[in-house]
Formats: C-alpha cells, sequence, structure tokens
C-alpha cells in the first residue's frame, strides 16, 4: 500500500515537473523580509521547492527585516543581470528607485504577499492573498454550519491595528452580516500569539458561563485558536464539540488538531505566492502576455473531511 | 515616640490591587467565583495568580538587580532561549530532570554573561543586558530553526498546567521562589549587601565588600529565574514560540518592581511586594479580558490605571495625604 502511493506521489511530481519544466534555464533573484514566522520560513522553502521543479536557478537573499538589505539585494541582482526578481517587500514604501533601475535594466519585478506605494508599471505583477476573503470564507463555513441554530461567536483578534487583523475581523463580519441567528459576542486581541490566545480564551470561558454560553470561536490565526483550544479543554468542554473552532492559516498544528477532532475547519493562507508568480513570468517572457497586475491567490477552506493527517505531514517539513 | 505615617500603615499597593480587584467585579459580578474542577481551582482569581506567575518569577530575579541600581533587560530573550533548549530537549526524548536542567543552566549561564558585563568590565546594565535582549532571541530562533517546537512530554507539560492542592503549578512555584529569595535576603547577610551596593557601590566595596561576586551572584539567580518563568510559559502552550516567547516581558518584570515600591534609584527593595506588583499588573489584564471591552481601550486602560498607581505611591502624595489626616483629628479634638 505504502509502495503504490510512493509511486502514485511519484508519478504526480514527475507530471507536474515536465508540465512546469518550461521556465528552466531562468536564473531568478528572490527578497525575502526574514524569517519572522514560521508561514515566512514556509513560504521561502516552498519558493525554493517551486523553482527546483521548474528547472529554475534561484539566488536567495535573506534582508533580515531590514529593507535597506533588499535593496542592496536587488541592486546585486540587476548587477548579476537575473532574468527576474522577486520581492516581498518589508514596508511599502520607499521603493521607486531601486525598482526604477530594475526596469531601466529591463528585468521584471514580481511582488510577493505584500503590496507597495509606488507606481504600478515598476512591477510586473504582485502575488498575494485576500485577507478579507480568508475572513468571510471562514464566516460562510459558521453559517453553513449552524444553520438557523441561536450562535454566540468569540473571536481572538490578531494585533490590534494590523492589516490581516482589520481585514479578517472584516471579512468574517461580512460573512454573518444577514444572519440574526449569529451575533459575535466577545472579541478581544490575542496578537496571533499561541500564549495570549489560550490566555484571552480562559477569560472568555470564565465570562461566558464556563464557556457554556459559547457556540463557536473564531481566530483570527491558528496560533491563536492552537492556544485557545487547550484553554477549553481546561475548562472541562470539547473543542471542536462543544465549542466550534474556526481560523485562519491552516499551519501544520491546526492539522494535528483537526485529525484529534478538536478543531473544524481552517483557511489557508498559501505560503505558495511564488508558483503563480513563476506561472506569470513565464507567460510574459515566453509570448509578451501581460499578467493581471493583481494575482490573488486561492483561500481554501479544509475541514477534517479534507485528510487533515495528510495535510499535517505535506506541511510539516516545510518549516512551519 | 515616632508616629506611623498613613503610607506605612495601609499600602498603597494593597489598596491598587483592592481597587482593581473591585473594578473587575463591578464589571463581571462572576470575578470572585471560584469551583472546584477536574481536581483543581478554576475561576478568574486563579487565572490571576497563574498567568501572574511568569512576570512575578520575573520580578523576583530583577528585584535585587534594579535594588543595585542596575538593569535586566534581557529576561524576555532568556525566557526564548529556555524555553526553546526545554522543548528541544523533550522533543528528544530527554527526561524532566535533564530537561530542567539543560533549561536552568542555559539561564544561568545567560545570567553570568549579563554580570560579568556589568560586573568586570563596568558595562552600563541598560546597555549591557541590551545585548542579550536582542541576541537572544536569534539564538531562540537558531534552536528552534524558527519554528514552534511543540511537544508532548507530560512531565514537562505538567509544570506549566498541572496543579497542587489545587493551585496552578506555575503560582506554586513563583511562591516558593519568593519565599526562598525573600528568607535568603532577609535572614542571611545578602539584603544588605545588596542595599549597600545600591546606595553607593564604591563605599560598599571599601568596607570589604566584594561587590563584583555579589553583581555577579544577582544577575546569575536573574538569569536562572528567568530560565524557570521561560520553561513555564513554553509547558503552558506546550511549545516554544522564539518569536512571542517572553516577548517585552522584561517591561512588564521592571513595572512589577516599580510598583512594588523597589527604587531605580537603588537601595530599598522588597521581593514579595514585586510580587504583588506582578498580581497587579495581572489582576488588570485579567480584568480587562472579562469586561468585554473592545481591545483598542487595552493599553489606555492599563496606561491609565498604572499612572493611577504610581502617583498614589509617589511620597508627595503620600504628605498630603497624610497632612490632610492629621489637620482633620485637629479638628476632631478641638
Amino acid at each position: 500500500m505504502k509502495i503504490l502511493r510512493t509511486l502514485a506521489l511519484g508519478a504526480s511530481m514527475i507530471a507536474i515537473c515536465c508540465t512546469a519544466a518550461s521556465a528552466a534555464g531562468l536564473t531568478v533573484g528572490f527578497s525575502q523580509i526574514g524569517s519572522e514566522s514560521g508561514w515566512r520560513a514556509a513560504e521561502t522553502s516552498v519558493t525554493k521547492q517551486e523553482a527546483e521543479k521548474r528547472g529554475i536557478t534561484l539566488k536567495f537573499a535573506d534582508a533580515q527585516q531590514k529593507q535597506e538589505n533588499q535593496i542592496k539585494a536587488i541592486r546585486g541582482f540587476i548587477a548579476q543581470g537575473v532574468n527576474a526578481i522577486l520581492v516581498a517587500p518589508v514596508v511599502a514604501t520607499g521603493w521607486e528607485q531601486v525598482l526604477g533601475e530594475a526596469k531601466d535594466a529591463k528585468i521584471p519585478v514580481i511582488l510577493l504577499d505584500r503590496g507597495i506605494d509606488a507606481s504600478k508599471d515598476l512591477y510586473l505583477t504582485s502575488v498575494a492573498s485576500d485577507q478579507v476573503k480568508e475572513g468571510s470564507v471562514a464566516g460562510d463555513w459558521l453559517v453553513k454550519t449552524v444553520g438557523d441554530k441561536p450562535c454566540r461567536v468569540v473571536e481572538l483578534q490578531g494585533t490590534v491595528g494590523s492589516t490581516p487583523a482589520i481585514n479578517r475581523k472584516k471579512g468574517f463580519e461580512e460573512a454573518i452580516a444577514g444572519h440574526k441567528n449569529i451575533s459575535i459576542a466577545r472579541s478581544q486581541t490575542g496578537d496571533f500569539t499561541r500564549s495570549k490566545g489560550k490566555e484571552v480564551m480562559e477569560g472568555f470561558l470564565k465570562a461566558e458561563n464556563g464557556g457554556k454560553n459559547i457556540c463557536a470561536m473564531y481566530a483570527h490565526n491558528d496560533d491563536m485558536a492552537v492556544g485557545a483550544i487547550q484553554a477549553i479543554k481546561d475548562a472541562g468542554l470539547k473543542p471542536g464539540k462543544d465549542i466550534l473552532v474556526v481560523s485562519i492559516d491552516a499551519v501544520p498544528d491546526i492539522f494535528q488538531a483537526m485529525a484529534a477532532g478538536e478543531a473544524n475547519a481552517t483557511v489557508e493562507l498559501t505560503p505558495n505566492m511564488a508558483g503563480p508568480a513563476f506561472d506569470a513570468l513565464d507567460a510574459y517572457l515566453k509570448s509578451g502576455k501581460q499578467p493581471e497586475k493583481f494575482i490573488i491567490t486561492q483561500s481554501k477552506l479544509y475541514t477534517p473531511a479534507d485528510d487533515p493527517k495528510g495535510e499535517y505531514e505535506r506541511r510539516k517539513g516545510l518549516g512551519y | 515616640m515616632k508616629r506611623l505615617q498613613l503610607t506605612e500603615i495601609v499600602r498603597p499597593q494593597l489598596l491598587a490591587l483592592a481597587c482593581i480587584l473591585l473594578l473587575n467585579w463591578f464589571v463581571f459580578p462572576g470575578f470572585f467565583t471560584i469551583t472546584w474542577q477536574d481536581g483543581r481551582l478554576f475561576g478568574s482569581l486563579i487565572d490571576v495568580i497563574n498567568r501572574g506567575a511568569p512576570v512575578a518569577i520575573l520580578a523576583i530575579g530583577m528585584t535585587a538587580i534594579i535594588a543595585t541600581r542596575g538593569v535586566d533587560l534581557s529576561v524576555g530573550a532568556v525566557m526564548a532561549v529556555a524555553g526553546a533548549v526545554a522543548a528541544t530537549a523533550a522533543v528528544a526524548g530527554q527526561p524532566l530532570v535533564v530537561t530542567l536542567i539543560a533549561a536552568l543552566l542555559v539561564g544561568l549561564l545567560c545570567g553570568l554573561w549579563n554580570g560579568s558585563l556589568v560586573a568586570f568590565l563596568g558595562m552600563q546594565p541598560f546597555v549591557a543586558t541590551l545585548v542579550l535582549m536582542v541576541a537572544g532571541r536569534g539564538v531562540a530562533q537558531l534552536i528552534t530553526e524558527g519554528s514552534i517546537v511543540t511537544f508532548s512530554d507530560p512531565a514537562l507539560i505538567f509544570v506549566g498546567t498541572g496543579s497542587l492542592l489545587g493551585l496552578p503549578m506555575p503560582a506554586v512555584i513563583a511562591l516558593a521562589l519568593m519565599l526562598a529569595a525573600h528568607l535568603v535576603m532577609r535572614r542571611t547577610a545578602m539584603g544588605l549587601f545588596v542595599e549597600a551596593i545600591g546606595t553607593n557601590r564604591s563605599a560598599a566595596s571599601y568596607t570589604g565588600l566584594r561587590t563584583r561576586t555579589v553583581i555577579l551572584t544577582l544577575y546569575a539567580f536573574g538569569g536562572l529565574c528567568a530560565a524557570l518563568a521561560g520553561v513555564i510559559a513554553a509547558a503552558d502552550i506546550r511549545g516554544a514560540d522564539a518569536n512571542n516567547a517572553g516577548l517585552w516581558l522584561e517591561l512588564d518584570a521592571i513595572l512589577a518592581v516599580v510598583i512594588g515600591g523597589t527604587s531605580l534609584l537603588g537601595g530599598r527593595f522588597s521581593i514579595p511586594m514585586s510580587v504583588l506588583g506582578a498580581v497587579i499588573i495581572q489582576a488588570m489584564n485579567t480584568g480587562i479580558l472579562v469586561s468585554g471591552l473592545p481591545p483598542e481601550f487595552n493599553l489606555i486602560v492599563k496606561a491609565s490605571v498604572i499612572i493611577l498607581i504610581l502617583v498614589m505611591q509617589s511620597d508627595r502624595i503620600g504628605e498630603i495625604v497624610a497632612r490632610r489626616f492629621a489637620r482633620l483629628k485637629l479638628r476632631g479634638k478641638t
């Protein structure tokens, strides 16, 4: 059985490699922000995998959260005469000069995962997720799951004022807006971390009659959800059954919780921003086809029906 | 006979804690409800002492350091390093004893590093410990390779989430550590040494006190406390989160010490009062969580309460209140 699966996996890998091998021989520079989170580390390793799959030589530069390092790296790439440059910009401003230099050298630039405040003709395209959509996918799942039953939701927000927290809150609220039976009872920030997620959930559980008044928990990221799941268990309730758990990101640990029946749904923020970027680049270099200015990655919903154990195995080696 | 000042009879810290608890009860009537569940106490008050324990442990180590006119900014980063070491050891299948010793040893080394820079190289404590504050988190990330290392060793998890006599383990550890540190300070000459160095280090060394050794010991103890807090924080979430473990907690620890009445100018200090300071901070945090206040107000509420506490504690305000009180008494007599 195992051999069969390995063979099947190998066959599919070969299929992928041969359909995508057309970008082979290219040299692409990638200026990454750093490795501040597990997701960022996964993005780096997926980008390297995607490049390898396509036969692209990837020159990788870690900026350690500093724009000046990114600018230096981009200048280096231009001097080396790469075919294209990928940038995950650490900040939104201050890119005109260096991207202008790339444009003069006729090297296409693709932005990954974050946007910049600069003229749109300075880059070929930008690949990013739609954070409002992520929130609304989570909200839609809850609406469908609870049906007409009344449901009081507690929300664990990301860092106050951060873009993903604002957008994921907005998307979720939009999705549940037309449904009077679902309401957000409490909402606090868990700073996107496990420990704060646990602490905030402990507070919510006490304040909502030991958790008996809570029907679902929505967390802006999986890490907070993992912390909150522990808090729910400590309060003597069953996460996933007594309190529904829905969150965003699709990191490996949430799939472990899902496999154990303690989490119900997660919306993927894919670390594969490079795949669509390479595809767009390939089409552009081959036929001169201008890609869309903003490529939006898919916000896929995962539930226990989607083989959480397998997803965990697939993701755990990516550096999350 | 010297008459006791009002501020000496009623400690402003206790008053502050009472006010905050009362306020919490006002916004959430179930605040004082404690139930027995799954062999342990369960309730908001228990959350306060449980969640406050890591900062309390940091504050225990920080108090004596601040009393020598020093400061240790690296404790948050040392927490992350110790947590990372403990998690990696647990994942490698080491028993609890080895895991704990490894983590505490790393904390001790960090403390000795800080202490050497301050005591022997004469660096400003602020700068000397800033080095490890920045570098420590990097070391922790190297150990965990940038990801959250999760473990399932029940013995290690017990340190963070278990309970003894119904009380949460972190609180029990903090309490024991506080008593031990307080006894060492007040039942031996150690406390006197610390106060002497804090008041005037060169005078202290002219009296024959080995100030360097004392300072080195205090920073080493601070590192040890930070490592203990780091192990508890990691055990609590069953994972070492190098990016976020102990982030900004050095500031909470310093605040706890200041609220406890220890002077940043050195000299006077009290370890139990620092722990009380940590409990006050956590009572405020837990209160905000159960109040249902929008998160945008968290920092404003915290800042206002802290300003209020510090104003209540200031000597000037104490004098004014005492004078008013005395005048009222006089009027009553005539």
